[in-house]
C-alpha cells in the first residue's frame, strides 16, 4: 500500500497483490522444472508449454481483474445460461457419436464447458443471494433455486462421465451456499444425508472401475498391479525422496515410467521425489499463502456479492489442491483432478487463472469501494 | 466469536436477518472454511513427512526392487557323453520364443498372429492355444524354438505391441542320435507346478525357456546335470524395456554325466531293430558296463523337449507297439528257452552228470501224464539239450532235482532282481517257486509248473537287462552287475565258484547253438576268430487254439528272443535281443547277429544295415517322422490332447507295462506245447534278404 504513493512505481503495477503473485510465479516456475525433468530433461513437450499457458492466462485473468462489478452483475445469469447450454450441447454430440465426450470444438480452440462452469457457478450463486432479500435466506426458497443450478451442471457432468469436475462444481457451490449464511442445521442434515447415502450409492451409483479406485485407497497393496498401482507408485515416488529428494532429473519412479501421469495428475509425486519433503513444504507453504490471500480478498470485502465470490473461487483452488494430494499420498481414492499451476494442463490452468483472476477482481472492487462504508446492494 | 453469543441470546429462535448478522455469519464461518484449508494443509505436510521420514526406507527398497531387475540366466545344461567321449545330449545355441498366459490380453489372437509371423502349422498353433488356456499364470508356455535369426528379427520388432511374448537367446537341448536314446536318456520340459511347489518355488524354474529334466537319465541326474545360474541386473522401465545393463554374473554349466553307453551301438542296435518292437542289450563281461540299451520303437526326445504335441502324442499312443515304454526295463517276457543253459547250470550244481542222457521221445512222461516237446530229439544229453533245445531233457531234470533249486539258481542269476541302476523303474519279473504260488494263488504246486517253469514258460518273467545280465555270469561265472554311469567304482566281481569245467561245458554248449548243430546257425558271426555263443528262445503268450504263433495278429505272435556272448571262449561281450510278437526267435538272433558284428567290425555292420534299411524305408528317425507325417495329414484334426502332466504320460505308460506283462500268466495255468524254433521266423523283418550279404561275406 505504502507503493501506492512512492511514485516510483506506476500505479496499475505496484498495486497488483505481489503478496500472492510472486509465490504464484514461483511456483509456477518450479512446476515447469518439474515438468523439465518429467519429459526426461527436456522443455518438450511439457516445461515449455506450460510457462506458455501460464503466460496467457495471466493476461486472461488481468483482463478479468479490470471488469467491473456492474458488467459482471450484468453478463453473471446469460454465462451461467450458456455454458449450460454448451454442457448440454457437449451431451448431445457425445450421444451422436456414440461415446462420451467433455469438450467443444469451436473453430481453432477446444473448449471444455464443464472446467469453465466452477467458477460460473460460483458467481451464479454469489449473484442470486446477494440479490435475495435478506430476510429470504433462511426461507427454503433460498435453498431450492441454487440447489437446482448446482444441480443441473452437476448432473451433465456425471453423465460425461467425469466424477472429478462433478465434485468441484458442487464443492464451489456448497461453499457460496455455506457463507451466504444458510441455516447450519441444512448442512448439517445434507451432511448426515450424504453419510448415509454413501453406501448406497458406491454400491448402486458409481461404476466398477469408480469403485474399484475407492476400496484400493484403504488398500492399496492389495492389488498392486491393478487399481491400486498408481497409488502404491505414488507413494513410493513420495517415500522414496525422502527428505531432500533424489536429485533434479534423478528421479527413477518418473523417469522408468513406473509413475503414471508423472506431468498431470501425479506432478507433485514426480516433484517430491526429486525435491523430497523440502520440495514438499514449499508447495503447500505456496498454496497456503495463496488461499490465506483469497479468504483475506473475501472477507475484506463488504460487499456481499463480491466476497462470496471470492470465498468461493478460493474454495475451488483449495479443492484442487486438497483432493489432489490427498490423492498422490494415498489418502484419496483416484479421481483425475490435476494439481493447480504446477500439472501439465490447459484446461486446468484456465480455470485456476480464472479464479485468481475473479479474486483480483474483487480486490480492485474493494480497493476502490469507499472505506468503512455500507456499501449494501 | 462475540455475535455468536450475541446472537445466541436471543430469547426467540427465529432469527433475525439482516446485512449485519449475514456479514457475521460471514465471517465466522470463513474462518472456520480457512481453519479447515489450514487443517488439511497440516495434515497433509504431516502425511507427507511420514512417507519422506518414517517410510523412506521401505519406500527407497520398493523404488529401488523397481528400478533394478534381476533377471536369471538359465545354467546351460551338462552334457551327456557316452563311453567315448562324444555326446548323446548336448546344447544348442538358438533363438527361442515363449509367451506369459497372464500377460496375454488376448491369448488366441496373439497366438495367431505369432504364428503367421513363424509360419507355425496349424496344429501347432491349436496345441498352444490350449497349452495357454489351461496353464496356471506364471508359467511360460513354449511357442517356438530353434528359430533362424529372421524369424527372430520378425518378431523382435513388433514386441513393444505385444505384451507377454519374451523372445530370447538360449540353450536347447539336442540329442544327436534322437529316438535311439529316447527311452535311456529321457528328455527335458518346461517345470509344471507341482516341480515348482516342490523345489520351493525356485525362480529359475519359472524363467522363460528353462527347462528340466522329464524321463530317464535327464530326470534321474537332474541334480548334476543342472549347474548354477547367472543373474544380470538391469534397469528396466515400468513396461520391462531394458535401461542398461548393471551388472552381469556368468552361469556355470551343469557337470557332464558319461555313460558306460556306446553310443554308435546304441544308434546301431536301436536301427537294426528295424520294423520290430524290441530290446537289445549289450553288456561288457569284465565290468558289467551297459554298452547298449536299446528300446524300439521310440520317440524322439528333440520334438519331446520342444513340448509334446498332440498329434505326435496321440499317434504313439495308439501305435500298439508302445513307442512310450522302455522295453528293456519295463518290458517283461517269458524268458522261453534262454534260460535252459542257466537251468544247466543249476543241474550241474546238483551233481547231475553232462553226460546223463535221457530220451526224447517227442516228448516224455513226468509222473503219470505226458508233456510234448517241440521236436523228437532221441536221446539228449545237457549239450543236446542246450543246441538243439529239447524241452525233454529239461522237464526230466527239473523234476529231478526239484525246481526249488532250479528257482535258486535263477535267483541268484538277478532273475526277478533289480540292479542298482540310476533308473526311474525297473521291472522285477517272476521267477515261480512252489511258495511263491501258494502265496499268489493259494494254489499247490504241480508238475507241469514244473513242466512249464522249466522250459522258461508259465509264470517266468523276466526283463531284457535280466536276460543280458543272466547271460553275462553265466558266461563268466562271476556275480556281474550292470553298471551305466562311468566312474571310477569298478571293482572285480565276485565268484558263484563254479567249475572251470561247468563254465566251460556251458559255453561250449552255448556256441555249439550257433556253429555246431544248434537251433541258431544263422547268427553265426561273419568275423574270423570270434564265435558267438547262444540260446534262442520263443516265447508263447497265448493258447495254441488262440494262435499258431507266427501268423494272425500281431499280438499274438509269439516273442522272439536270443541270449548271447562272445567271443565264446573269452568272453568279453554279452546280451540279450527280445523281439515282441516277432514270430518266435528267428525274429531275434539275426539282430544279434549284425549288432555283435558291428561291435567287432561295425563297416561290416553298417553295410548290413544298409541294406535292411533301404527295404524298410529309412532310418528309425527317418522312418518315424514320415509316419508323423502321414499320421497328421490323416487325423491331425481329431487328436485328443496328450495329459498336462509328462509325468502322466508315463505313469499310464509303465501301469500299461505291468498289465501287459501279465499277458502270458493267463496261460500259465495250462500246459504249454513248446513250439519249433529253430526256422528264422517269416515276420518282418523278412531276414532271408539280411542272409545274403551276409553269407557273401562269410565266402
Amino acid at each position: 500500500m505504502s507503493a501506492q504513493r512512492s511514485g516510483i512505481i506506476p500505479y496499475p503495477i505496484a498495486r497488483q497483490p505481489w503478496g500472492m503473485l510472486i509465490p504464484l510465479f514461483a511456483l509456477v516456475a518450479f512446476g515447469a522444472a518439474v515438468l523439465y525433468s518429467a519429459a526426461g530433461g527436456s522443455m518438450q513437450p511439457y516445461a515449455s508449454s506450460h510457462v506458455l499457458r501460464f503466460g496467457v492466462a495471466l493476461v486472461i485473468a488481468l483482463v478479468i481483474s479490470a471488469l467491473p462489478r456492474d458488467f459482471v452483475r450484468l453478463m453473471t445469469y446469460p454465462a451461467y445460461v450458456v455454458v449450460l447450454l454448451m454442457l448440454v450441447a457437449v451431451e448431445a454430440m457425445g450421444a451422436l457419436r456414440g461415446g462420451s465426450q467433455r469438450w467443444l470444438q469451436l473453430g481453432p480452440m477446444v473448449l471444455q464447458p464443464s472446467e469453465l462452469m466452477k467458477p460460473v457457478i460460483v458467481v451464479t450463486l454469489a449473484l442470486f443471494y446477494s440479490s435475495l432479500p435478506n430476510s429470504m435466506v433462511t426461507n427454503w426458497r433460498a435453498l431450492f433455486v441454487p440447489g437446482a443450478m448446482i444441480v443441473m451442471p452437476v448432473g451433465l457432468v456425471l453423465m460425461q462421465p467425469d466424477l472429478g469436475t462433478s465434485l468441484a462444481i458442487a464443492f464451489g457451490g456448497g461453499v457460496v451456499m455455506l457463507l451466504a449464511g444458510l441455516p447450519m442445521r441444512w448442512f448439517i442434515g445434507a451432511g448426515a444425508a450424504a453419510a448415509a447415502l454413501a453406501p448406497l450409492v458406491f454400491l448402486f451409483g458409481l461404476k466398477e472401475y469408480q469403485q474399484r479406485r475407492v476400496m484400493t485407497m484403504f488398500n492399496p497393496e492389495e492389488d498392486a498391479l491393478g487399481a491400486g498401482y498408481h497409488i502404491t507408485q505414488s507413494k513410493i515416488a513420495i517415500g522414496s525422496g525422502g527428505i531432500f529428494g533424489k536429485g533434479f532429473n534423478n528421479g527413477s519412479q518418473s523417469h522408468l515410467q513406473y509413475l503414471p501421469e508423472p506431468h498431470t495428475d501425479f506432478v507433485f509425486a514426480t516433484m517430491a521425489e526429486e525435491w523430497g519433503l523440502v520440495g514438499g513444504l514449499f508447495v503447500i507453504a505456496v498454496f497456503s499463502v495463496i488461499l490465506r490471500w483469497g479468504m483475506g480478498v473475501a472477507r475484506a470485502s463488504r460487499d456481499r456479492f463480491a466476497s462470496l465470490i471470492a470465498a468461493g473461487m478460493s474454495a475451488t483452488i483449495f479443492f484442487y489442491i486438497a483432493v489432489n494430494l490427498m490423492m498422490v499420498m494415498g489418502m484419496a481414492p483416484v479421481v483425475g483432478i490435476p494439481l493447480p499451476f504446477m500439472s501439465h494442463g490447459g484446461s486446468s490452468m484456465l480455470t485456476n487463472m480464472i479464479c485468481i483472476g475473479a479474486l483480483m477482481m474483487v480486490r480492485r472492487w474493494n480497493q476502490n469501494a469507499p472505506k468503512g462504508g455500507l456499501s449494501g446492494t | 466469536m462475540k455475535s455468536w453469543f450475541s446472537s445466541g441470546g436471543l430469547t426467540k429462535r427465529s432469527q433475525v436477518v439482516n446485512a449485519v448478522t449475514l456479514k457475521n455469519t460471514f465471517d465466522r464461518r470463513s474462518v472456520l472454511i480457512g481453519s479447515v484449508q489450514g487443517g488439511v494443509a497440516a495434515l497433509l505436510a504431516v502425511r507427507m513427512g511420514y512417507l519422506a521420514i518414517a517410510e523412506n526406507e521401505r519406500y527407497r527398497l520398493e523404488s529401488e526392487s523397481n528400478r533394478v531387475n534381476l533377471t536369471l540366466i538359465p545354467p546351460r545344461r551338462g552334457w551327456i557323453l557316452d563311453r567315448n567321449g562324444s555326446p548323446l545330449a548336448s546344447n544348442r545355441a538358438d533363438f527361442r520364443v515363449d509367451v506369459i498366459p497372464e500377460r496375454l490380453s488376448e491369448p488366441d489372437a496373439m497366438i495367431e498372429q505369432i504364428g503367421s509371423l513363424l509360419k507355425l502349422e496349424p496344429d501347432r498353433i491349436a496345441d498352444i492355444k490350449q497349452e495357454v488356456a489351461v496353464s496356471s499364470g506364471y508359467q511360460p508356455v513354449e511357442v517356438a524354438s530353434r528359430l533362424n535369426y529372421e524369424q527372430f528379427a520378425a518378431l523382435s520388432v513388433r514386441l513393444p505391441d505385444m505384451q507377454g511374448v519374451v523372445p530370447q537367446r538360449g540353450f536347447s537341448r539336442f540329442y544327436p542320435i534322437g529316438p535311439s536314446v529316447g527311452h535311456l536318456i529321457g528328455y527335458v520340459g518346461p517345470a509344471n507346478a507341482e516341480e515348482y511347489a516342490e523345489e520351493d518355488r525356485n525362480p529359475l524354474l519359472v524363467t522363460p525357456g528353462y527347462k528340466i529334466g522329464k524321463d530317464g537319465l535327464e530326470k534321474q541326474f537332474e541334480k548334476e546335470l543342472r549347474g548354477t545360474p547367472g543373474a544380470r541386473r538391469v534397469e528396466v522401465t515400468a513396461s520391462g524395456r531394458i535401461i542398461r545393463d548393471l551388472e552381469t554374473r556368468e552361469d556355470i554349466q551343469g557337470d557332464p554325466i558319461q555313460l558306460t553307453i556306446d553310443g554308435p551301438l546304441q544308434d546301431y542296435a536301436s536301427r537294426r531293430i528295424g520294423l520290430e518292437s524290441g530290446s537289445v542289450v549289450v553288456m561288457d563281461c569284465d565290468t558289467g558296463d551297459l554298452l547298449c540299451m536299446a528300446s524300439m520303437p521310440s520317440f524322439d526326445p528333440n520334438s519331446f523337449s520342444d513340448g509334446i504335441g498332440s498329434v505326435e502324442y496321440a499317434m504313439l499312443r495308439e501305435d500298439e507297439r508302445v513307442p512310450l515304454r522302455n522295453k528293456v526295463l519295463q518290458g517283461l517276457y517269458p524268458p522261453g528257452s534262454t534260460i535252459k543253459p542257466m537251468h544247466c547250470m543249476s543241474f550241474l550244481e546238483a551233481g547231475i552228470d553232462p553226460e546223463e542222457s535221457i530220451i526224447c521221445g517227442g516228448g516224455r512222461r513226468i509222473g503219470n501224464r505226458f508233456f510234448r516237446c517241440h521236436s523228437n530229439h532221441g536221446r539228449v544229453d545237457m549239450n543236446k539239450a542246450i543246441a538243439q533245445s529239447c524241452d525233454s531233457y529239461f522237464y526230466h531234470f527239473a523234476q529231478q532235482v526239484g525246481f526249488d533249486r532250479v528257482a535258486d539258481m535263477a535267483t541268484r542269476f538277478g532273475m526277478g532282481q533289480q540292479f542298482p541302476l540310476p533308473v526311474g523303474s525297473q521291472f522285477y519279473g517272476t521267477v515261480p517257486n512252489p511258495s511263491w504260488k501258494e502265496e499268489k494263488f493259494g494254489r499247490k504246486w504241480e508238475p507241469y509248473d514244473t513242466v512249464n517253469a522249466s522250459i522258461g514258460q508259465g509264470y517266468y518273467l523276466a526283463s531284457p537287462l535280466q536276460l543280458a545280465v543272466q547271460s553275462a555270469r553265466l558266461a563268466t561265472g562271476n556275480i556281474i552287475n550292470p553298471r551305466l554311469i562311468m566312474d571310477d567304482t569298478v571293482s572285480k566281481p565276485p565268484s558263484y565258484n563254479f567249475g572251470a569245467q561247468e563254465i566251460a561245458y556251458i559255453r561250449q554248449a552255448m556256441s555249439d547253438v550257433v556253429n555246431g548243430a544248434g537251433t541258431a546257425r544263422r547268427a553265426r558271426l561273419p568275423i574270423e576268430g570270434v564265435e558267438l555263443a547262444g540260446k534262442t528262445g520263443t516265447a508263447q503268450v497265448v493258447s495254441l487254439s488262440v494262435s499258431d504263433g507266427r501268423s494272425g495278429p500281431w499280438k499274438y505272435r509269439d516273442h522272439g528272443l536270443f541270449v548271447f556272448f562272445a567271443p565264446f571262449d573269452k568272453p568279453k561281450y554279452a546280451g540279450a535281443v527280445v523281439i515282441e510278437h516277432g514270430g518266435g526267435s528267428g525274429s531275434a538272433y539275426p539282430i544279434a547277429r549284425d549288432v555283435m558284428t558291428f561291435l567287432f567290425d561295425p563297416q561290416k555292420g553298417l553295410d548290413a544295415l544298409r541294406e535292411l534299411e533301404k527295404q524298410w524305408g529309412g532310418t528309425a528317425q527317418e522312418r518315424l517322422e514320415k509316419r508323423y507325417a502321414a499320421y497328421a495329414a490323416e487325423r491331425g484334426a481329431t487328436v485328443t490332447p496328450p495329459p498336462r502332466r509328462d509325468e502322466d504320460i508315463f505313469d499310464q505308460v509303465e501301469a500299461e507295462a505291468r498289465l501287459a506283462a501279465q499277458q502270458s500268466e493267463a496261460i500259465a495255468d495250462d500246459v504249454i506245447v513248446p513250439r519249433e524254433d529253430q526256422t528264422a521266423s517269416g515276420s518282418p523283418p523278412p531276414d532271408a534278404t539280411a542272409i545274403p550279404g551276409i553269407v557273401g561275406a562269410r565266402r
